[in-house]
């Protein structure tokens, strides 16, 4: 085989098969980054890694490398905890939720109605 | 870049009669509705096999096209004409090995490993975009990537982040992002030799010849007719006919090219007035020959891939951590 490009004609390509094994891309961590001091970390996508401090690393390249980032996370995807999609309904809030709203409570018609009833029995 | 507009043949050979057979109906019945609320569906969810298979074979497709579209422009990094050239297509082609790994991700979340992946690439089995099976045989060619190669992913791109699949989309919209440099920087070195020497716009001519045909395969063929396509269209699996990304890369397109004074090697190639781009017969032998194989840079492309993973094996092996899981990507 012959190439146009050099750097390929001084390697020696590998023209029969070749394989990877399980397990040699690793395991995926999850990443966090935060854009700026004050902000929450954001979740942005995952790398895969043999161990933390490598994933801190490839989550750097793939994930910091452009735009404003003050720090990152990772976390292993195996150690994640989530709620099952199947499950949603019990985030339906399908009863009235108003008592733990600030909207659930109004004063100010109680006061009015207050501030007119002192005025008239004076 | 990147996208696959195109069903590849051999897929749509496999499908079966009914891709919908022993499916859960009721499960079916709520999916599709999700969808045609435009409600995204997450890896965790409820899907039809078919739907699952399309995305994995389309996404893992896209994720190949990434790694081996770095290859032709990867060629020019130590050729480039200045400096700041040099840092622009570095940047560039990480930026594409960094797609790679986003979309091996998102089809990683369907359940198919990345190894099992890899591995199809490296048997020829799964497929890639026919484009990067030509030679960038000059600078005016990684010009010509940059600005219409990566322009046309970019209109497949686009629409296809208006899909179905939240991990998938969430990928590509990172990706869109990155390829708007993408595409400036390529515009910028194929505007810079237009309008410079004599010697550079005839070396742009040449290139432009060249990838024509390429770029109208892009898209791939016609596939208005197919039956197929409507199914994967009312999952949001496909976005858009192959022929209206491809028109809407040419109505884009060509005129930013005309306006430099050059122009495409087809003089049928002409907005009619309906408003639809006419091209001649861009030679659909062609693009199957090369898709399945044939093409000039196949046998290169796959064996610069399988030396690559056969000389980063030692690394990959000695940093194994044995206590390490199995588990998919979350997202
Ligand atoms: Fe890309
Ligand atoms: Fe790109």
């Amino acid at each position: 085989m012959k190439s146009f490009d050099p750097r390929v004609n001084r390697i020696k390509p590998i023209e029969e098969k070749t394989e990877m094994n399980i397990g040699e891309a690793w395991e995926p961590y999850e990443v966090f980054h935060q854009k700026k001091r004050g902000d929450h970390h954001i979740h942005v996508g995952s790398v895969h890694a043999p161990n933390a401090a490598q994933a801190l690393l490839f989550a750097k390249e793939q994930y910091g490398r452009r735009q404003n980032c003050v720090n990152m996370w990772v976390v292993r995807t195996a150690d994640v905890t989530q709620f099952q999609y199947d499950d949603a309904d019990i985030f339906e809030t399908a009863i009235d939720k108003e008592y733990r709203e600030a909207y659930g409570f109004k004063v100010r018609d109680k006061i009015n109605a207050y501030k007119k009833q002192q005025t008239e029995s004076k | 870049m990147y996208g696959n507009g195109y069903i590849s043949p051999e897929e749509t050979a496999k499908q079966k009669p009914d891709p919908l057979a022993g499916e859960d109906l009721q499960q079916l019945a709520l999916f599709e509705e999700r969808i045609a609320r435009g409600e995204k569906i997450e890896p965790q969810d409820w899907m039809p096999k078919e739907y699952r298979r399309q995305l994995i074979r389309m996404i893992e497709q896209h994720a190949h096209s990434e790694v081996i579209g770095a290859l032709p422009e990867g060629t020019w990094i130590t050729r480039a004409p200045s400096m700041k050239r040099k840092l622009a297509l570095i940047a560039k082609v990480q930026d594409e090995i960094g797609h790679a790994h986003l979309l091996y991700n998102a089809a990683e979340t369907l359940g198919k490993s990345r190894e099992a992946m890899i591995n199809d690439l490296l048997s020829g089995k799964s497929k890639y975009s026919n484009v990067f099976n030509y030679p960038a045989t000059t600078w005016a060619d990684v010009t010509v990537i940059g600005f219409l190669i990566d322009g046309a992913a970019i209109v497949n791109q686009v629409i296809n982040a208006k899909g179905s699949y939240g991990p998938y989309c969430r990928a590509l919209e990172r990706i869109c992002y990155e390829e708007s440099f993408h595409l400036k920087q390529g515009h910028d070195a194929l505007v810079h030799l237009a309008v410079g020497t004599k010697e550079q716009r005839a070396m742009l001519q040449d290139a432009l010849n060249r990838w024509y045909r390429p770029i109208i395969h892009f898209f791939g063929p016609s596939d208005k007719a197919s039956v197929h396509g409507t199914l994967l269209m009312k999952w949001k699996v496909k976005m858009a006919s192959n022929d209206d990304m491809r028109n809407q890369f040419l109505d884009q397109y060509v005129p930013k090219i005309r306006e430099l004074g050059l122009d495409f090697p087809d003089p049928k190639l002409n907005k009619n007035a309906e408003g639809v781009w006419e091209f001649s017969d861009p030679n659909w032998d062609e693009f199957f020959a090369t898709i399945n194989g044939n093409g000039p840079c196949n046998a290169e492309r796959l064996a610069v891939r399988r030396w690559a993973e056969e000389h980063g094996r030692w690394v990959r092996k000695a940093l194994i951590n044995p206590s390490q899981k199995q588990v998919l990507p979350l997202s």
